[in-house]
């Protein structure tokens, strides 16, 4: 139960793959209940570090340690880490029931537990009653959370997501992502999470891992790496996001800037303190009036398609993206639509109170 | 004018189809002839008694059905394992080495195959015989199964084999319960489609056979003597039971794709 506690340890890890190293000495700790999302552009090898820590990779050098145990070479049936992939990977030939059951049948659970849990999981990924559907029947979304109740119901240490919203549209996106952060905070386990989405890291991690051709470029909460970059190359693939702190009144409605918005987002306690994320592009010029909030523009860049700006609201500084001209000095409104605002947690890793 | 282009490929399609079954279609009408000639007399089952009383028939229908039963099943075990051997391959130039090897007797003409065989049993001092025929209609039975299964090993989403390890299964078992319910259909057709080879095999058979009678070589050396409308009845037997296995493959993936798009509807 201590949250710092080490469930796994990467230390020094390096791989190649046709002569070309992946992985270039990642070391990294990783907590109980702790959600830890690696964070990076496609290719700077955050599938090669999971699949490590998942046993379907041996590290050319390097260790592994699972509770303080060395396991590079445990293979992956005999780690208690379970793999939520890329593609859902969810066996054709069963149906969702089946699919949910299959870790249970191997390790021979008595029919009615299994029955029991498999109702459990399916209620948690809100699928009831789909038990007798066919897989490759179900929308992305739900083929979706039939991946993760099949990793979850094994009660893993460790759960392990390589990019599992990927496919999915913006809006089931985001609704997932809550879904996601409630599963992790009811259940308590330790989240290994995968993303090239860095508001999607931002608003869903206790720990951020951002990695680089092959090298960890820090490790921080999401307001340490997006307050703090500790280098070049975290504030630019980072630093693009609005992040102002706020106050959650109650589910969908969220104070900030002095004014309150409606959100799409629920599940935190009365008036919790919040992290708001919102992308330049997101935000909308929109004119001065007292239906939005307002500010003046300070500065203007053409960026080829469009114009980044600041703007000034009371002592916040607005980044905006807009394909339209808006001169130095004028007054604008600021339009946020619910969809775009992301919520964070203001915490640091593990707890649920901070 | 496309009116006319329409009607072009309609008498195309016609003419193409009779020249095809024509002919079977006369052998199917004169197995129930009643005299022997090529004039219509009258319609009778005499044929097929005497086919079912022509011990020597009989004997090599017997020999045939075995010669397919054990060269279909050994190929079809042999060419799925070499197929999902391959396809974990790593090296891939050996890769497509072993593809463009195995494709060989496929695309070889039946006549070299039988020849080189035959050389290799009398190298091996093997006589012909039961064995040789055995031998030899697996060889040409396992490119078609291996070239079934691989597609299917292809289409499967590679995740699938770590997931089960991920859940849990050590590696025999992962295939066992994953791997292989994927790949069934393609054993299956494989496994058809060599059964059906070896049933109709005669070139290859004639050279291996040494003594042995199969049903092709019976036929032949029927025919060389006189033309009994035996055959006729013998061949039509044979055109049924292809064109069963033919309809029951076809049949079994067309009502796959019928039911999922019933399901697709109502979702
Ligand atoms: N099994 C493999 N064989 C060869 N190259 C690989 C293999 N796995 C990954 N790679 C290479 O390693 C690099 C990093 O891959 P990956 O870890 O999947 O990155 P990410 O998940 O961050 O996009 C890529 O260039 C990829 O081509
Ligand atoms: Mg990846």
């Amino acid at each position: 139960m201590d949250q710092n506690k080490k469930v796994f340890e990467l230390k020094k890890i390096a791989k190649s793959f046709d002569g070309e190293q992946i992985l270039k000495g990642i070391d990294l700790d990783i907590h109980e209940k702790e959600f830890v999302t690696l964070l990076g552009p496609s290719g700077c090898g955050k599938t090669t570090t999971l699949r490590i820590i998942g046993g379907f990779v041996t590290p050319d050098s390097g260790d592994v340690l699972f509770l303080g145990k060395r396991i590079n070479d445990i293979p992956p049936y005999k780690r208690k880490v379970n793999t939520v992939f890329q593609k859902y990977a969810l066996f054709p030939h069963l149906d969702v029931f089946e699919n949910v059951a299959f870790g249970l049948r191997l390790v021979k659970t008595p029919e009615k537990e299994i029955v029991q849990r498999v109702r459990e999981m399916l209620a948690l990924v809100n699928l009831s009653g789909f038990e007798s559907r066919r897989v490759d029947l179900l929308s992305g979304g739900q083929q979706q959370r039939v991946a993760i109740a099949r990793a979850l119901v094994n009660r893993p240490n460790v759960l392990l997501l390589d990019e599992p919203l990927g496919a999915l549209d913006l809006k089931l996106r985001k609704e997932m992502q809550i879904e996601l952060k409630r599963i992790q905070q009811s259940l308590g386990i330790t989240f290994v999470y995968v993303t090239h989405d860095q508001e999607e890291a931002l608003t869903m991690s206790d720990t951020v891992v951002v990695m680089n051709e092959g090298r960890i470029q820090q490790i921080g909460t999401p307001q340490d790496i997006y307050n703090e970059p500790a280098n070049a190359f975290t504030a630019s693939f980072i630093g693009e996001s609005n992040i102002i702190s706020g106050i959650m009144h109650r589910d969908r409605l969220v104070e900030f800037a002095g004014r309150n918005y409606e959100c799409v987002d629920g599940g935190f306690a009365k008036d919790e303190p919040v992290d708001i994320v919102v992308r330049p592009e997101d935000v909308e010029i929109a004119p001065a009036t007292s239906e939005f909030l307002c500010g003046t523009v300070k500065d203007v860049i053409f960026k080829g398609v469009h114009y980044e700006m600041h703007v000034a609201c009371n002592d916040f500084m607005w980044r905006v993206q807009s394909t339209d001209f808006t001169p130095v000095g004028a007054e604008v409104g600021l339009r946020i639509t619910p969809e775009d605002i992301h919520i964070m947690h203001r915490t640091t890793y593990g707890g649920e109170k901070g | 004018m496309t009116k006319g282009r329409r009607k072009l490929s309609g008498v195309y399609i016609a003419l193409m189809l009779l020249f095809l079954y024509l002919p079977i279609f006369v052998l199917i009408v004169f197995s129930f002839n009643s005299s022997k000639g090529y004039s219509w007399t009258g319609f009778s089952w005499k044929w097929y008694k005497e086919l079912f009383s022509n011990e020597l028939i009989l004997h090599s229908l017997k020999n045939t059905l075995i010669i397919a039963a054990i060269a279909s099943v050994a190929s079809t075990v042999l060419g799925a394992a070499a197929a999902v051997g391959v396809f974990s391959m790593k090296n891939k130039t050996l890769k497509g080495a072993i593809n463009n090897v195995t494709n060989l007797p496929l695309v070889s003409p039946e006549i070299v195959m039988g020849i080189s065989l035959m050389l290799l049993f009398s190298f091996a001092r093997m006589s012909g015989g039961f064995l040789s025929l055995v031998i030899s209609h697996i060889s040409f039975c396992v490119p078609s199964v291996y070239f079934s299964v691989l597609p299917k090993l292809r289409q499967m989403n590679g995740n699938l084999y770590e997931a089960a390890l991920d859940l849990g299964c050590t590696p025999p078992r992962a295939f066992m319960k994953v791997v292989l319910p994927e790949i069934m259909p393609g054993i299956i057709t494989g496994f058809l489609m060599a059964f059906t080879y070896s049933l109709d095999d005669f070139v290859v058979s004639y050279f291996t056979a040494g003594n042995v009678q199969t049903l092709s070589i019976t036929i032949y050396s029927m025919v060389k003597k006189r033309v009994s409308p035996e055959i006729n009845a013998l061949s039509t037997i044979l055109f049924v039971v292809v064109l069963m296995i033919l309809l029951v493959t076809n049949v079994r993936s067309i009502k796959k794709e019928r039911a999922k798009e019933k399901k697709m509807m109502k979702i």
